[in-house]
């Protein structure tokens, strides 16, 4: 594990937008919601990189990323950014 | 471990009102990051727009005002001609700057006020229930376009970005898309531009259009509300540069 992200589960509006981008799918639905009543964005943070994709994207800002430190990311966004237009038809 | 992502101080730590996956709160983290970036916080003065993001000013932690809808850069102008050392940015929804405003932002242009604009397109009038807007795209679905927007009925989609880009008074106007994580760091680069222009003193307006995305009046989820940005939206509105003049010399007579 080279990285790591908490998200704040009590403001995350549970759109889905990180876990369409994360390139390892450590991103998950919880099955717990909220007191807003959403379906949080949880991470096992298992291979997280650290790439911080999922931090961009997210609208609410409710994740921060970690990364130890002279651990160079994956290549950030190659295979999420494919992923995202690769569901089109 | 070295913190790679974290929430700028100039976005207050609060809930936003928006719908999920809508793209104004993405735009407000680029702009509060801007402004942090730059380090003008202290002489920055946002309008906020009337539309979704009227509440702007209860997350960008810089001094705002509200003025009347589609009126922002008309008291932009007053606010930078009185306080030329203060960084003026207006933050115009597309119901507010391609509808009702439009006159105020091209005369704004066309006189060359040194304001920065942030214009958010989303196709669609959001706050007032997804009304079909002056740039809601050919065949789109909205409650007063039930079978699809067509041109012989409601015309075509306003495509102000190249209107404005005409103008000389226009020295900066690039058109981006919050459509996926590479866009909208490429949309950062050119909010971060923009305001360079304006502190530079460059002489004429600066815009920077967002492609963003409505997945409740789109009634698409979030995940297909930006690919719809990629696939339909950017076929009318092309993303890229479409005017940069910031080398362009001053003229005084």
């Amino acid at each position: 594990m080279a990285g790591k992200i908490i998200i704040n589960t009590e403001r995350c509006k549970g759109c889905g937008l990180c876990i369409a981008v994360c390139p390892k799918g450590s991103i998950i639905i919880s099955k717990k919601s909220n007191k807003s009543g959403y379906f949080p964005a949880e991470s096992s943070n298992a291979e997280c990189t650290g790439c911080a994709l999922c931090a961009i994207i997210c609208p609410e800002v409710v994740i921060e990323v970690f990364r130890e430190e002279d651990v160079p990311a994956d290549k950030p966004g190659k295979k999420s950014r494919k992923g995202l237009i690769k569901d089109k038809a | 471990m070295k913190t790679v992502f974290t929430r700028t101080p100039t976005l207050k730590d609060c809930l936003t009102h928006y719908c999920p996956g809508c793209g104004h709160s993405i735009a407000h983290r680029l702009i509060a990051e801007t402004i942090d970036e730059l380090d003008i916080r202290g002489r920055t003065i946002g309008i906020a727009p009337v539309g979704c993001a009227v509440l702007a000013y209860n997350y960008l932690d810089v001094d705002m005002i509200e003025v009347a809808h589609g009126r922002a850069p008309a008291v932009a102008t007053g606010m930078k001609r009185t306080n030329p050392d203060k960084i003026i940015f207006s933050y115009q929804g597309d119901g507010d700057l391609a509808a009702i405003g439009t006159g105020e932002i091209i005369h704004a242009a066309h006189r060359g006020e040194q304001i920065t604009v942030i214009f958010i397109n989303n196709a669609v009038f959001g706050m007032t229930g997804g009304q079909m807007a002056p740039t809601t795209v050919l065949g789109q679905t909205t409650a007063t376009t039930q079978q699809g927007r067509d041109a012989a009925n409601e015309g075509y989609p306003l495509q102000v970005s190249e209107l404005l880009a005409l103008l000389p008074g226009a020295i900066y106007v690039e058109r981006c898309a919050l459509s996926g994580p590479a866009q909208i760091q490429k949309a950062k680069k050119a909010i971060k531009h923009a305001f360079e222009l304006q502190i530079s003193g460059a002489q004429g307006l600066s815009l920077v259009e967002l492609l963003s995305t409505c997945p409740t009046y789109w009634r698409l989820s979030p995940v297909k509300a930006m690919e719809w940005i990629e696939n339909e939206m950017t076929k009318v509105f092309p993303l890229g540069k479409l005017k940069d003049e910031s080398q362009r010399p001053r003229i005084s007579v």
